[in-house]
Order: C-alpha cells, then structure tokens, then sequence
C-alpha cells in the first residue's frame, strides 16, 4: 500500500488482525511454558498451529514495520541517514518475517 | 498523553520483542541444543523480566490501540472521556499482566 492513506488503512487492518492472533498467542502460550521440546514441536506442527503461527509473524512484522516507519521518520532527519533507516528496517522486518515462517515450516515438515 | 508516549515505548518493545519471538521459532525448528539453550535463557532473570515486559506491553498496546480505533470512528474525543479510557487502558494491562502470570 501506499501513500499516507494506505499506511493509515493497512495499520488499522493489520492491528485488527493482530488483536486476533495476538490474543490467540497470549491465550495458548502459557499451556507451553516449562514443556518439552517434543511437546512444543508437537504443538506447532498441528497445521492449524502452524498456519497461526506464520501469520502471527508475518503480520507482526508487517504491523511493527508500519510502526517502525513512522518512528524512524519522527526522530531521523538527515536525508541519507534517514532513507538508509527505512530501508534498513524493512529489510530487517522481512528478514524477521521469513524466518519466522521458514522455522514453522521446518517444524511442520521436520528435516 | 502519557499513554501516547507509552503506546509508542510498547510498540517498539514489541518489534525488538519480535527478534526474540522468531528465535523461540527457530530454536523449535532447530531442535535439541538450540531450544534448550533459548528456553534456559528465557528462564533466567533477565529473560523473566523481558518475558513479563513484553507482556504488559503487549496488553497495553493492545488496549490503547483499539482505545484508537474508537476514535478512529469518531467516539470518545471529549476529554473526560479520553481521560477515563486511558484509566481504563492502564487497569487493563496491569490486571491482565497480573493475571496472565499469576496463572503460570
């Protein structure tokens, strides 16, 4: 998306779904604290697991990406620096973002 | 405005947050050492600290961004109003924060 508009839309989206699998998270996570490895990788290979998980990193990154952006635009003002930051962090989000969905994946299919 | 400031401290929390959160991911696929190795250092001090840290500042982002989808609507503009649901958005992040750990 892009433009002042889409990013404002695209915030608001994301947050709605993150409320979602955010709360999803919080709501399953407790049940895996303390477990064991194999318990844990059990749970996440579940497809439906799985699938949450993806989204939940990828939108996270999305979202925080979106966040990011605008931070970096408030407090960065030298020109060069400034366009090296907002490329710099959305490599890095997508960075966070593939792995995250590469690592759910190596769960579900193992080696 | 405090909770202004706030919801932005918590937003970048959570990004940094995000790091941590796909190393748990990648230590799960890693398997064995790696995960064990994730988990003992989330279990020390520091990482109860920074687990119970991004907790609240996950419920209180939470709060307060949907404290500004109302307004995106168009309700609650009037200060008193504004006023109390940033009340309402503080109690709701301690009392789950509380909630969510006293229940491990």
């Amino acid at each position: 998306m892009s433009g002042a508009t889409g990013h404002f839309v695209a915030q608001r989206i994301s947050a709605i779904a993150l409320l979602l699998l955010g709360s999803w998270f919080v709501f399953v996570v407790p049940g895996l604290a303390g477990a064991e490895h194999a318990m844990v990788a059990a749970w996440a290979a579940k497809p439906v697991n799985s699938v949450l998980l993806m989204l939940l990193g990828a939108v996270l990154a999305y979202h925080s990406w979106l966040g990011v952006q605008i931070v970096i635009e408030d407090y960065v003002h030298a020109p060069g620096v400034l366009k090296f930051s907002l490329h710099a962090a959305r490599i890095a989000h997508f960075v966070v973002a593939a792995v995250c969905v590469y690592a759910v994946y190596r769960v579900g299919f193992g080696a | 405005m405090t909770l202004s400031i706030l919801h932005r401290i918590t937003g970048v929390a959570m990004s940094l947050g995000l790091i941590a959160f796909a190393a748990w991911l990648a230590s799960i696929a890693a398997g064995g050492e790696a995960f064990d190795r994730f988990t003992s250092l989330m279990s020390s001090t520091f990482g109860w600290l920074l687990l119970i840290g991004w907790s609240f500042a996950f419920f209180l982002h939470l709060a307060n961004g949907v404290r500004h989808l109302v307004w995106d609507v168009g309700k609650g503009f009037e200060i008193r109003h504004a006023n109390a649901s940033a009340w309402a958005v503080l109690v709701f992040a301690i009392a789950l924060t509380i909630f969510l750990w006293s229940a491990l």
